[in-house]
């Protein structure tokens, strides 16, 4: 497999030959920051697309096809219409709190993105608390809707904001709990040393079998109410809230909390991906050697953005399916039903891994 | 996925069923033939449904008839003043007769209740299913629905619809029935099982009124046979009621 690392190994070096030290981690910090924000809004935008025509196809529609050819335009339009919106300005709200709100939810986002292993080499953020520190970062988001809620200084927000607090703050336990189930397994909480191991050893979901399976369900569950979507919309639940947290928020305010709903989803999804199928790792089948160097021919930078891919779509999939769950049964659905599991789920994790049954 | 009713597992189990149900029935919708329309391009061949309702006509057959009498219930009926009749008396063979003259329809003002058709005694209106209605003058959407020098069709006499017949022709059958037995005679014996005589022990309901009704069939078949002289064949001009009009 190609190591990204050559590339930002050589682009160092060559900083480093005519800048001091300082200016050359600016410039690659710079660089980064570029980077990561054209990849958010490159995938926020390819999956808002997506989500317009997954949900149309399960609705037996044919979603937005006259701007460009299916529609593919559709979403510049739309940019631009927003773009061009007024930010209004509401007396009595607490503005700075107002307008501080997107940035929280937005630079949430943008660090966990970052922690993304895109290829062998391709990661930005790479320590030995990866996942933990993934956790605590994507957690911050919630600060961003409790101020957007709080800020607005109007009923519906205040609403939607303390439903998704209660929400992500209770699915943030199924989250930790599946995690730790895989940690549990890799032995390592580095994303870098997890996605090399299932390059090795295979993907853990098949690796981990049964309680591994238990547990992307779980966090099939979860992800999807972490990202505010899917049966667990009711924080932004249009039809009781208008919008929800984000009913004051005009223009790019608002534009920013729908770009960080959808980089939220791939961001679930990337995660997903990593911990369970194996990140950049290819497909690997054991005894077909011929197939498995096919398979490492394909760049890993495919195979991670294919597979967040296919869990976003079964994530859409799963918000197209279901209504909305109500705020009574969204929590008792965690706490009596996903928390139990997911903890009795890494008690045979443990077993398994102590009995050495996994693959 | 929270049943009072329901163990804890047994709960679970359920709820996880129900979405597995959901889920297939999603993946399936997702590979089936998109039901959208695509309106200006197929505008060719798009269809509206029987029911939709576009703009009133009056349908005139190949002889340039129609079937509008000129009565007024329509305009009578319509809500919105959107209908106006016009007609006038005509003598014809010494006979004073209402004749239509014109039957304007404005299209601005209607709000497609359908009222006027139903009210309509004959049949005459209807909706069709045009809905490229829009034009550049409000005058033009104001439309005279009967055509130019077209009259009302001749109505052929009420006729008798069948079960009608079979009804007289039964009675008939049954008082000629009657009227054997009287005679006494013993071939009469035979066909005296007359609904009167009928609640039999072990007939059903039903039973008994399809036994009836093919008793009555067969008694009407002869009648006709036998009034086949003084009775045209039927066309059946008023079983077609309202509610089947388009």
């Amino acid at each position: 497999m190609f190591n990204f690392s050559i590339v930002t190994d050589w682009l160092h070096t060559l900083l480093l030959s005519f800048l001091p030290e300082w200016a050359t981690v600016l410039t690659e910090s710079v660089l980064v920051a570029v980077v990561i924000i054209s990849l958010a809004a490159i995938f926020a935008m390819v999956l808002i697309y997506m989500e317009r025509k997954v949900c149309a196809f399960f609705q037996c529609r044919l979603g937005p096809n006259r701007v460009g050819k299916w529609g593919l335009l559709q979403l510049f339009a739309d940019v631009f219409k927003m773009l061009q919106k007024e930010i209004i300005k509401m007396r009595q709200t607490d503005r700075f709190l107002h307008d501080l709100a997107p940035f929280f939810v937005i630079t949430a986002s943008m660090i966990t993105i970052a922690c993304l292993p895109w290829n062998r080499g391709a990661q930005i953020l790479d320590f030995n608390i990866g996942v933990f520190f993934f956790l605590a970062v994507s957690s911050v988001s919630v600060v961003g809707i409790l101020l957007a809620g709080w800020g607005s200084n109007s009923k519906y927000p205040l609403i939607g904001a303390m439903r998704s607090g209660a929400q992500i703050i209770s699915y943030e336990i199924s989250i930790g709990l599946t995690m730790l189930t895989v940690i549990c397994l890799t032995g390592t909480m580095q994303i870098s040393e997890i996605v090399e191991q299932q390059y090795v050893e295979g993907w853990n979901i098949f690796r981990g079998h049964l309680p591994m399976l238990v547990a992307f369900l779980i966090y099939m569950i979860a992800g999807n109410a972490e990202c505010n979507r899917g049966p667990f919309d009711l924080p932004e639940s249009e039809s009781e809230l208008t919008a929800g947290y984000h009913t004051e928020y005009s223009g790019m305010h608002f534009g920013y909390f729908y770009l960080a709903e959808y980089m939220n989803l791939f961001i679930s999804a990337g995660l997903a991906t990593t911990v369970f199928l194996g990140g950049w790792a290819p497909l690997h089948i054991v005894g077909l050697d011929g197939f498995n160097q096919v398979m490492d021919y394909i760049p890993g930078a495919v195979w991670f953005v294919g597979k967040a891919l296919f869990v976003v779509f079964l994530f859409m999939w799963e918000r197209w399916t279901l209504p909305r769950l109500r705020i009574d049964h969204i929590l008792t659905l965690e706490w009596k039903y996903l928390m139990p599991i997911s903890m009795l789920n890494l008690v045979v994790m443990a077993l398994v891994v102590a009995f050495g049954l996994h693959f | 996925m929270y049943y009072k009713d329901k163990s804890y597992i047994a709960g679970l189990a359920d709820g996880i069923k129900s979405v597995a149900i959901g889920l297939k029935t999603t993946m399936r919708e997702l590979f089936v033939k998109k039901i959208t329309q695509q309106y200006p391009e197929n505008r060719k061949e798009l269809v509206m449904f029987d029911r939709f309702r576009g703009c009133l006509t009056m349908p005139h057959n190949e002889k340039n008839e129609h079937k509008c009498v000129g009565c007024g219930l329509c305009q009578n009926a319509c809500p919105n003043d959107s209908i106006t009749v016009t007609s006038e008396m005509v003598e014809e063979d010494g006979k004073k007769k209402k004749v239509l003259v014109r039957h304007e329809y404005n299209l601005g003002s209607c709000m497609f209740c359908n009222l006027c058709v139903l009210a309509c005694p004959h049949n005459a209106i209807t909706f069709d299913q045009s809905f490229e209605n829009a034009v550049f003058d409000r005058s033009k959407l104001i439309l005279q629905l009967n055509n130019p020098g077209s009259k009302v069709a001749e109505k052929p006499k009420p006729q008798l619809t069948p079960e009608m017949q079979a009804k007289i022709a039964a009675a008939k059958a049954a008082k000629a029935a009657k009227a054997a037995k009287e005679t006494g005679t013993e071939g009469a014996e035979k066909s005296d099982d007359t609904p009167a005589t009928k609640p039999a022990r072990q007939y059903s309901p039903e039973m008994l009124a399809k036994i009836e009704a093919a008793k009555a069939r067969k008694a009407a078949k002869e009648a006709a046979a036998k009034a086949a002289t003084e009775q045209p064949a039927t066309e059946q001009p008023k079983d077609v009621k309202p509610e089947e009009t388009k």
